[in-house]
């Protein structure tokens, strides 16, 4: 199969996980679509790799996942917080700051 | 099979590994060392830590066309400028980070809370916004002088984390800083994922992840441009995200007012250098032989961002808020020297960003000073008649003022003045027209902040300006004595830059 299919997944995965930013309210889905996005990234360093013929792509891929990880320790350990404070994890709610 | 083991040329990444590692030690002295002593150990912990990666810096300024870590890093004239520019920022800012008034006692505990206020009773303090610190910064110095994308990637979420948490550790106030942490942290990661999609481009495009062979792909032509162009648009939306420029600013204004006044110092003077380090390596050097297809796009958002950010910032009422605004102006007078493309252009830069950003944590450190009972006082009409009450930090924070303005004898006007020199000089005329003239807006409402604090009456309402601790006055005389110096005589820092900036390809 031609590797370039991939490319078109990874790039309607990332349209997905952008419009999900966008139109969802909840924080954690929001933060699900993110990672989403970033998955779809890895997807795409993982099919190029594949189509130049050498692993830079993948070592790549693999760090994401590692920072990917990371970014889920603060933004649960964020979204707690909120959670917490607040009762309701809806990026609507938090308007404080719009004066 | 035979295993090579890497060169990795520690001496020029001792900086960075000073720093990681006195944040690593910050960590166990969390663990180990009695509560009442840790404030005090991790002050000196963190302060000695900066200073010695300073003096480390400092041995190796000389050392230039070198490459660390396999080609990962590189460092060179540029880099020892902006790693130096981030090292004394970051020294200044942690003298108000050491200010305790400035951060909650628990931030696990609910606002408002049992648990809460019995912490605040036991005198706890969040004593490990120190190590976060040092870990942003180190992060912060990796950022200019990653060479290859996987260390460009790490950096940039390195300096982010860390300050997602810092900004929402504020004592007062409580929930709006706890929203500023997630408002930063969701369009930081938003920002992040395009960033790394366009890298996966570039990585297409050139089948290399290292800044040499995207760029001798892209002077070599015959690749595919379609990818090339998705990847610099991208890529440039995760950097353009950082610095806060327009159309992707929308996050400062909230993340200045919400956070912690000395987090926010921090995070916008050193983050800008930091960010704008990376950019200038970027453009200079990987994407310059692609320089028709950005220098348009770049220039609209350099108008863009110079334009709205000084004329949304006149209808601002809070003194943090403006202060974003006109952060965001100073990103658009930044991206027209990266524009440039030019020596002129990069020496301009790198001055400006030094100027630009002791400055900010000058004035922000005089914003923590103006209080009532309930902490900070930021609205506006408060600091009405400050010039009586207390004339050290009304006329500290006119010079801050002045020095954003560019009015001649200050850091500002050297900068403005070499930074639109040298985009003119590049052919740029537009950008520099617009430059111009939003900084003529921006004075407009700069001063009318110092005519508000010297020549209104005050209004008795409780604001009061609290005598400065040692270390915030330490941090207010250090930058209003660095602005002024660099506005008056900034000849020698000048040469040096001009002698040290050169990019390594």
């Amino acid at each position: 199969m031609d590797a370039s299919n991939y490319l078109y997944v990874s790039a309607l995965l990332f349209t997905i996980g952008a419009v999900g930013v966008v139109v969802r309210r909840n924080a954690i889905v929001v933060f699900m679509c993110i990672e989403l996005m970033l998955n779809a990234a890895n997807l795409s360093f993982v099919t190029f790799s594949r189509i130049n013929g050498d692993l830079d792509g993948q070592v790549m891929a693999f760090f994401t996942m590692v920072v990917a990880a990371c970014e889920v320790v603060v933004g649960l350990a964020i979204i707690v917080t909120i959670y917490r404070s607040r009762r309701s994890a809806s990026v609507d709610d938090a308007s404080l700051l719009k004066r | 099979m035979t295993f090579t083991a890497p060169v990795l040329s520690y001496a020029l990444l001792s900086p960075m590994l000073i720093l990681l590692g006195g944040a690593l030690i910050g960590v166990l002295v969390e663990a180990f060392v009695s509560k009442a002593l840790r404030p005090a150990v991790q002050l000196t912990l963190t302060l000695g830590s900066i200073l010695l990666s300073f003096m480390q810096l400092w041995r190796i300024r000389g050392e230039q066309s070198l490459t660390a870590a396999m080609g990962s890093v590189v460092f060179d004239g540029p880099a020892a400028l902006l790693q130096g520019s981030i090292l004394i920022i970051a020294f200044i800012s942690v003298f108000l980070i050491a200010d305790t008034e400035n951060f909650t006692a628990l931030a696990a505990a609910l606002p408002g809370s049992d648990e809460e206020r019995h912490a605040l009773q036991s005198g706890n303090q969040v004593t490990e916004v120190y190590p976060l610190t040092l870990f942003a910064v180190s992060g912060m110095l990796l950022f200019p002088v990653a060479n290859d994308l996987i260390t460009l990637f790490v950096a940039l979420e390195m300096l982010s984390l860390p300050l997602y948490l810092m900004a929402g550790l504020s004592r007062r106030r409580r929930l709006a800083s706890q929203e500023s942490a997630l408002k930063y942290f969701l369009l930081g990661a938003f920002s992040s994922a395009f960033f790394l999609f366009g890298a996966a481009y570039l990585y297409g495009f050139s089948s290399s992840i290292s800044f040499s062979g995207i760029r001798e792909a892209i002077v070599g032509g015959g690749g595919n441009d379609v990818l090339l162009l998705i990847g610099i648009a991208f890529l440039s939306i995760g950097l353009l995200f950082k610095v806060g420029a327009v159309p992707f600013h929308a996050w400062s204004p909230d993340v200045y007012q919400g956070a912690p006044t000395p987090v926010t110092a921090f995070m916008a003077a050193a983050t800008k250098v930091a960010a704008f380090g990376a950019m200038l390596r970027i453009y200079y050097t990987v994407f310059a032989n692609a320089q028709w297809s950005w220098t348009p796009v770049l220039s609209g958002i350099a108008i863009v961002t110079m334009l709205l950010g000084s004329l949304v910032a006149i209808a601002q009422r809070d003194v943090k808020r403006m202060l974003a605004y006109s952060s965001i102006a100073h990103a658009g007078f930044l991206l027209s020297g990266v524009i440039a493309l030019n020596k002129a252009g990069l020496d301009a830069t790198i001055f400006y960003l030094l100027a630009y950003g002791i400055a900010t944590v000058g004035a922000f450190a005089v914003v923590t000073l103006v209080r009532d009972s309930s902490g900070e006082v930021t609205d506006l009409n408060r600091w009405r008649g400050l010039g009586k009450r207390s004339p050290f930090a009304a006329t500290t924070f006119a010079l801050f003022l002045l020095a954003f303005a560019g009015i001649p004898m200050t850091s500002g006007f050297i900068g403005k003045f070499s930074i639109f020199s040298a985009a003119y000089e590049s052919g740029a005329k537009g950008v520099v027209i617009a430059g111009v003239l939003s900084s003529a807006i921006a004075a407009f409402f700069y001063i009318r902040v110092i005519v508000l604090m010297f020549f209104t009456d005050a209004t008795e309402d409780g604001t009061s300006v609290e005598i400065p601790s040692i270390l915030t006055r330490a941090t207010v005389i250090i930058a209003a004595v660095i602005t002024v110096a660099l506005g008056v005589y900034p000849a020698p820092l000048l040469n040096f830059i001009t002698d040290l900036a050169i990019f390594i390809r």
